[in-house]
């Protein structure tokens, strides 16, 4: 019983599983209570790189808590790991492009609508 | 002799850093020390971090390439209550709901492994209850911005994308929600029942089912993050 208190493995057809102790999820829990509530204040900041700089780092802790504790990620062979998170980091490209190509579009837009209120305006 | 081989393996594999993973690879057998279900559930929610990326990121394309100011999600998504408009409020609820239900969760995996199947049940059908409430949630949100007119092509807060963007996200997050909380009670039900006692007293599937309600919470995270805050 002693074992089973402590979240070890204890023998039988459960011994292959993830078993640890309770304690670790209610205190990840309390912790993801907590980034919630200042990622949730980030929104009383101005807009700027402070509340956009927060807002990423609670995103990131919430989210790395999650990934590492309650879906087991942190235990789990490194062969297992690798192959989870190495594909998404393609998406940092994906993420790169986009956000050039929005800018593109963005100017051209800005530079198709604009035009013809200087014209009008040099007119009079 | 086969199983001899298996267990040889076993022993042999080294426990960490780049060696395990070249050992791993190269096993000619298995790569993966997990049971198989779970091996592919990982697979599957890897593949779908690319579909919801691939959501979140034509959003901030749209939001960057817009000419017209985009809505004020703090103010769009603000409830009245306590006499007074408070930003985001019910999104901040859901929030604090999903990442409960998350708890709930691992706390239910952690006694599926002790055969607990009593509390296993609880603590699923707890989960499941958590994410029908923030399936709820989620309808009543959408009927509230619904009845303000936003609509996928036209909104009266700002740039036209936001509509689009809006219940693209939302509704495939709400939907993966609302298989979830089928999945949860369909084993939740399951384990009541004893069939994975009959099946050798395998939990397995509780933390498959976890996994996948886990990854749910973790795109709530990214969505909150980069559509209400941002």
């Amino acid at each position: 019983m002693a074992t089973v208190e402590s979240g070890q493995v204890h023998g039988g057809a459960a011994s292959h599983g993830q078993q640890h102790p309770i304690k670790i999820y209610i205190v990840i829990w309390a912790l993801l209570f907590v980034f919630s509530a200042f990622s949730y204040f980030t929104d009383f900041l101005d807009h700027g790189w402070l509340r956009w700089g927060l807002i990423l780092l609670f995103m990131f802790l919430k989210a790395g808590f999650i990934v590492a504790i309650f879906m087991h990620l942190a235990w789990e062979r490194l062969a297992l790991i690798y192959a989870i998170l190495t594909p998404p980091v393609v998406l940092l490209f994906l993420i790169a492009l986009m956000a050039i190509e929005g800018d593109y579009t963005l100017l051209t837009r800005l530079d198709f609508f604009s035009e013809p209120a200087p014209i009008t305006a040099s007119e009079h | 002799m086969a199983e001899h081989g298996v267990t040889a393996i076993a022993e042999e594999t080294p426990a960490e850093g780049w060696r395990s993973i070249v050992s791993d690879w190269s096993q000619d057998k298995q790569t993966f020390h997990v049971p198989w279900g779970k091996a592919m559930m990982w697979i599957f929610l890897v593949s779908d971090t690319f579909i919801f990326t691939c959501f979140l990121v034509s959003y901030m394309n749209v939001r960057i390439s817009t000419a017209v100011p985009w809505p004020n999600p703090s103010e769009v998504f603000a409830l009245h209550a306590f006499g007074r408009d408070i930003p985001l409020l019910l999104i901040a609820i859901m929030t604090f709901i999903l990442i409960t239900s998350s708890g709930t969760m691992a706390m239910a995996v952690n006694y599926g492994y002790r055969r607990d199947r009593a509390r296993t049940t609880a603590l699923m059908l707890i989960t499941a209850a958590f994410g029908a409430t923030f399936v709820g949630m989620q309808a009543f949100e959408w009927t509230k911005l619904i009845m303000e007119g936003v609509r996928p092509w036209e909104n009266p807060f700002g740039a036209e994308q936001f509509g689009a963007s809006f219940f693209m996200i939302t509704g495939f997050h709400g939907m993966h929600v609302s298989i979830g909380v089928i999945y949860l009670v369909t084993v939740a039900l399951k384990v009541l029942r004893g069939d994975y006692e009959r099946a050798g007293g395998n939990y397995e599937i509780v933390e498959i089912a976890g996994l996948y309600w886990h990854f749910v919470d973790l795109v709530w995270v990214f969505i909150f993050a980069f559509f209400y805050l941002w």
